[in-house]
C-alpha cells in the first residue's frame, strides 16, 4: 500500500468528518444493497461494486467545485452518488426500470446526469480517459476555470490512448485531473503481472505531467491531495496526476469469485484499513460524535437505501416504444456549459 | 426481524447452483463481508458473503444440495434475542415482482424500424431555380461550408494532423487557420484514437467539433470511440447527453497508394445506428451536406474523395446552401434501368449512362448523398417505373452497400422487378499498388455497362 502519512489535521472540523462518513457509508450500504438485488435476480449482466474504495471519491468530491465535472468507468455508481446524483435514479438504473437516470437503457455501467455534470458511466476500458480531456478541452475553449475529474484503474492505466491523453493534455494545457483508482487488480491481473513500472503517476513526467502518490484509504489525504490537484488546474497550469492507492474488497464484477487473491489479503485490508471504520474512530476517539449520533447517520443511510430499493423495484419497465427512441436527437438540446 | 438468507445470482446467466459447502453453523453471528457459503454457478464455485449482521438462525438448505434455484431461502439471519422458532416453517419465497412488458404482447409490425428513412420522396428543389451557378471544386466548397458555419457559431472548431499550419494534408482547410485563429483550427499530434475521444469529450460538453482525418483509413485507430462513444451515448443516457460532432475526411481509393490506404468505409459506417453518413459526389452537394453535417445534433460521418477533391462543379450562389440528409438526387431521368451510386461511384455510373444511351438504353441515375438516413423511397420510385436497378460503389462486395439496397428493393418492390439486381462492387480483395491491378481491382464503366445489359436483357 502506499505511504501511509498521517493527515489528521487538527482543523478538521466534526461536521466535515460527519459528512465524509455519511457519504461513504451511503455508498458502502448502496453497494450492499446493489449485491443483494443482483443475487436476487433483479440487476442482471454486469455490476462493478466499489465497495472499498469509497474515500477516493468522497474525498475528491470534497475537493471539487459546482460547475466541475467527472467521468469514469463502469465501476460508478460511487461517483454518482458522491457528485450528488439521487440513488433513486441509479438503483432503478440497475434494475433497468423507468425511473432510472437512462430509462433503463444504460444499465450499471452507463448512466449520465448534465445537471450534476456526470458524463458516465463508459464500459470500454480507458475510452473515458480522452473523452474526459473532452470535457476540460471544451471547459478552457470557453475560457472558464472549470476541471474535470478522470476517474480510471490501473488496468486502463495501461491503454495506448491513456498516454496519447496525457500528451495532448499537457501539450494544450487541459484543466484535467487524471486520477489512476490504483485498486491492484485489473480484474484478475495483479499490477504484479502487468507492468514493471508500477508507479503509474510517475509516468506523466514523460510527458511533463506533475502527480503523486495518495493513500485511498484515508479520505482526508485524499482530499488535500485533490484541492493541490485542483489549483493546480485552475491556475491554467495543465493537468495533474493523482495515483489513488485503494482496494476493492468484492470481485471485479458480481462474477468473479476472486480466486487470485487471498482471503486473508482482502480480510487484513478490511480490518486494517477500512476508510470508513478510520473516520468512525477519528469521530469516537476525538470525541466528535457518540456512538448513538453515528447511529442515527446508520439509520438514516440506511432508509435511503431501502427507499432506493423499493423504488427501483416499483419503477416499472421502460415501455417497449423506448426501444426506438434517443436513437437520434431532433434538436440541439444542449445548452452551451 | 428474521430475515431470510436467499441462493443468490451470482453470474448474469445463473438460474441455479450448488449449495457447495457451508462455512457457518446454526447459532453463528456473522458480521456484514462474512463468508457464510461456498456456492457452484455454471461458471466457478463462489463465497457468498454476507450482507446484514447477525445470527445465523436455521440452515434451511443443507450443504451438497445441488440444482438449488436462484431465491430459495437457504437460511433464517436473525437479530439479537430472536428466536428460530419465530420464523414460519415454509416461507413463500418472495418473489420478485416485476411489472414486464412482454415484446411478445406487441405485433412485430408495430414495432417501427428506426432507422431514420424518408417516408416519400422529396423532389423539391435543392436551390431556388433562378440561383447564378460558380464552377468550384469540391475541395472549395468544403472549405467555404465549414468557414461559413465556423463564422456562425464560435462553438464549431476544427482539429486534426495538418489542419491548420500546414493548410490541410489536402488542402481542405486552406485559410481557416488565417481567420479563426489556433483557438479553433487546431493541430494535433499524429494520435486519432486519441483526438478522436477528445473530440466526443468536448462535443457531449456541448461543442461542435469537426474532426478531420487525414484519410478515413486511419479512423480505424478511433473507432471504439466514434461507434462506442460517440454514435451510442444519447441512447445509453436515455436521450440526456447528445454529441454533436463531425468526423471527415477522404475515404476510399486514391490512386497507387496500395491496400492500407485504399477502402471505402462506406458500408462500415452506414450500418451503425445513431451514426449520419454522408458521401456527396458534387461540390454543391458537398457544401450543402457539410453545413448539415456541423449544425446536426447527432455524430456524422463525412465520406469524401481524394480524386474528387480537384474536381470543378456549378455551385449555386445563394446565401445559406443546405442539403438535408436522406435526400437523394437524380441527376439523369430514364425509363428503362435505375443506377444507384453515390460518391465517387457516380463517375462510372454517369459515365455508363452516356454510353447506354448511344446504345439507346434510358438509365435513371440516382445519387443518394447520405446513405444514413437512406432515400431508400427514391429508389423504389424510381424501380416500379424501371423494373431493373444496378448499384455502383468502389468498395467490397460482401456487406455491401449495393447488397443493403437490393434486399429493401426485393422486400419492397419483389413484383416490379423484371431482373435480379446487380451490384457493381469493388473487388473482393486488398488493394494493389499495380498500376493495372489497381484499375482492375476498382468497379469499371465497363462493369456497370455490362451489367446494365444484363438486366435489361440487352446483351
Amino acid at each position: 500500500m502506499a505511504a501511509r502519512k498521517t493527515t489528521k489535521k487538527p482543523n478538521v472540523s466534526a461536521e466535515e468528518l460527519k459528512e465524509h462518513y455519511r457519504n461513504m457509508l451511503l455508498i458502502r450500504r448502496f453497494e450492499e444493497k446493489a449485491g443483494q438485488l443482483y443475487g436476487m435476480g433483479l440487476i442482471g449482466g454486469f455490476c462493478h461494486l466499489y465497495i472499498g474504495q469509497e474515500a477516493v471519491v468522497v474525498g475528491l468530491e470534497a475537493a471539487a467545485e459546482e460547475g466541475d465535472k467527472r467521468i469514469t468507468s463502469y465501476r460508478d455508481h460511487g461517483h454518482m452518488l458522491a457528485c450528488g446524483m439521487d440513488p433513486n435514479g441509479v438503483m432503478a438504473e440497475l434494475t433497468g426500470r423507468e425511473g432510472g437516470y437512462s430509462k433503463g437503457k444504460g444499465g450499471s455501467m452507463h448512466m449520465f446526469s448534465k445537471e450534476k455534470h456526470f458524463y458516465g458511466g463508459h464500459g470500454i476500458v480507458a475510452a473515458q480517459v480522452p473523452l474526459g480531456a473532452g470535457l476540460a478541452f471544451a471547459d478552457k475553449y470557453n475560457g472558464n476555470d472549470r476541471v474535470t475529474f478522470i476517474y480510471f484503474g490501473d488496468g486502463a492505466a495501461n491503454q495506448g490512448q491513456v498516454y496519447e491523453t496525457y500528451n495532448m493534455a499537457e501539450l494544450w494545457m487541459l484543466p484535467a485531473v487524471f486520477v489512476i483508482e490504483n485498486n491492484q487488480y485489473a480484474m484478475g491481473t495483479s499490477t504484479k503481472r502487468s507492468t514493471m513500472s508500477p508507479s503509474y503517476w510517475e509516468r506523466g513526467a514523460a510527458y511533463g505531467i506533475p502527480g503523486e502518490e495518495v493513500d485511498g484509504m484515508d479520505v482526508l489525504a485524499v482530499k488535500e491531495a485533490g484541492e493541490k490537484a485542483v489549483a493546480h488546474c485552475r491556475a491554467g497550469k495543465g493537468p495533474y496526476i493523482l495515483e489513488i492507492k485503494t482496494y476493492r474488497y468484492r470481485g471485479h464484477s458480481m462474477s468473479d469469485p476472486a480466486k487470485y487473491r487471498t482471503r486473508e489479503e482482502v480480510q487484513k485490508m478490511r480490518d486494517e484499513r477500512d476508510p470508513i471504520e478510520a473516520v468512525r474512530s477519528m469521530l469516537l476517539t476525538g470525541k466528535h460524535a457518540t456512538e448513538d449520533d453515528l447511529k442515527a447517520i446508520d439509520k438514516e443511510i440506511k432508509d435511503i437505501v431501502n427507499k432506493s430499493a423499493d423504488f427501483a423495484k416499483e419503477s416499472p419497465e421502460p415501455a417497449l416504444e423506448e426501444l426506438w427512441t434517443d436513437i437520434y436527437a431532433d434538436e440541439l438540446t444542449q445548452e452551451a456549459p | 426481524m428474521a430475515t431470510e438468507i436467499l441462493m443468490p445470482a451470482l453470474s448474469p446467466t445463473m438460474e441455479e447452483g450448488t449449495l457447495a459447502k457451508w462455512l457457518v453453523k446454526e447459532g453463528d453471528t456473522v458480521a456484514s463481508g462474512d463468508i457464510l457459503a461456498e456456492i457452484e454457478t455454471d461458471k466457478a464455485t463462489m463465497e457468498f458473503e454476507a450482507v446484514d449482521e447477525g445470527i445465523i438462525g436455521k440452515i434451511m438448505v443443507a450443504e451438497g444440495s445441488e440444482g438449488v434455484k436462484v431465491n430459495t431461502p437457504i437460511a433464517v439471519l436473525l437479530e439479537e434475542g430472536e428466536d428460530a422458532h419465530s420464523v414460519p416453517e415454509s416461507a413463500p419465497p418472495p418473489v420478485a415482482e416485476v411489472k414486464t412488458q412482454s415484446s411478445q404482447d406487441v405485433p412485430a409490425a408495430t414495432m417501427d424500424h428506426p432507422a431514420p428513412k424518408a417516408p416519400m420522396v422529396d423532389d423539391s428543389p435543392d436551390w431556388p431555380a433562378d440561383a447564378t451557378m460558380k464552377p468550384q471544386t469540391v475541395r472549395e466548397a468544403l472549405r467555404d461550408a465549414m468557414a461559413e458555419e465556423m463564422r456562425r457559431e464560435d462553438g464549431v472548431f476544427l482539429m486534426g494532423e495538418e489542419v491548420a499550419e500546414y493548410q490541410g494534408a489536402y488542402k481542405v482547410s486552406q485559410g481557416l487557420l488565417d481567420e479563426f485563429g489556433e483557438r479553433r483550427v487546431i493541430d494535433t499530434p499524429i494520435t486519432e484514437h486519441g483526438f478522436a475521444g477528445i473530440g466526443v469529450g468536448a462535443a457531449m460538453a456541448g461543442l461542435r467539433p469537426i474532426v478531420e482525418f487525414m484519410t478515413f483509413n486511419f479512423a480505424m485507430q478511433a473507432i471504439d470511440q466514434i461507434i462506442n462513444s460517440a454514435a451510442k451515448t444519447l441512447y445509453m443516457s436515455g436521450g440526456q447527453m447528445g454529441c454533436p460532432i463531425v468526423f471527415r475526411g477522404p475515404n476510399g481509393a486514391a490512386a497507387r497508394v496500395a491496400a492500407q490506404h485504399s477502402q471505402d468505409y462506406a458500408a462500415w459506417y452506414m450500418q451503425i445506428p445513431g451514426l449520419k453518413v454522408a458521401m456527396p459526389y458534387s461540390a454543391a452537394d458537398a457544401k450543402g451536406l457539410m453545413k448539415s453535417a456541423i449544425r446536426d445534433p447527432n455524430p456524422v460521418i463525412f465520406l469524401e474523395n481524394e480524386i474528387l477533391y480537384g474536381r470543378s462543379f456549378d455551385v449555386p450562389e445563394i446565401e445559406d446552401l443546405v442539403v438535408p440528409f436522406g435526400k437523394a438526387r437524380i441527376w439523369r431521368e430514364g425509363s428503362d434501368v435505375t443506377i444507384v451510386s453515390f460518391g465517387i461511384g457516380m463517375t462510372y455510373a454517369l459515365e455508363a449512362a452516356d454510353k447506354l444511351a448511344e446504345d439507346g438504353i434510358s438509365a435513371e441515375v440516382i445519387d443518394l448523398r447520405s446513405l444514413r438516413p437512406m432515400d431508400t423511397a427514391t429508389i423504389l420510385k424510381s424501380v416500379q417505373k424501371t423494373n431493373r436497378c444496378v448499384t455502383v460503389e468502389e468498395g467490397w462486395p460482401q456487406g455491401s452497400v449495393g447488397g443493403y439496397i437490393s434486399s429493401v428493393i426485393m422486400q419492397e418492390a419483389f413484383d416490379y422487378l423484371d431482373a435480379p439486381v446487380i451490384t457493381c462492387t469493388g473487388k473482393d480483395v486488398p488493394m494493389p499498388y499495380a498500376a493495372n491491378l489497381e484499375k482492375h481491382a476498382l468497379v469499371t464503366t465497363d462493369e456497370v455497362i455490362e451489367a446494365v445489359k444484363q438486366v435489361t436483357y440487352a446483351s
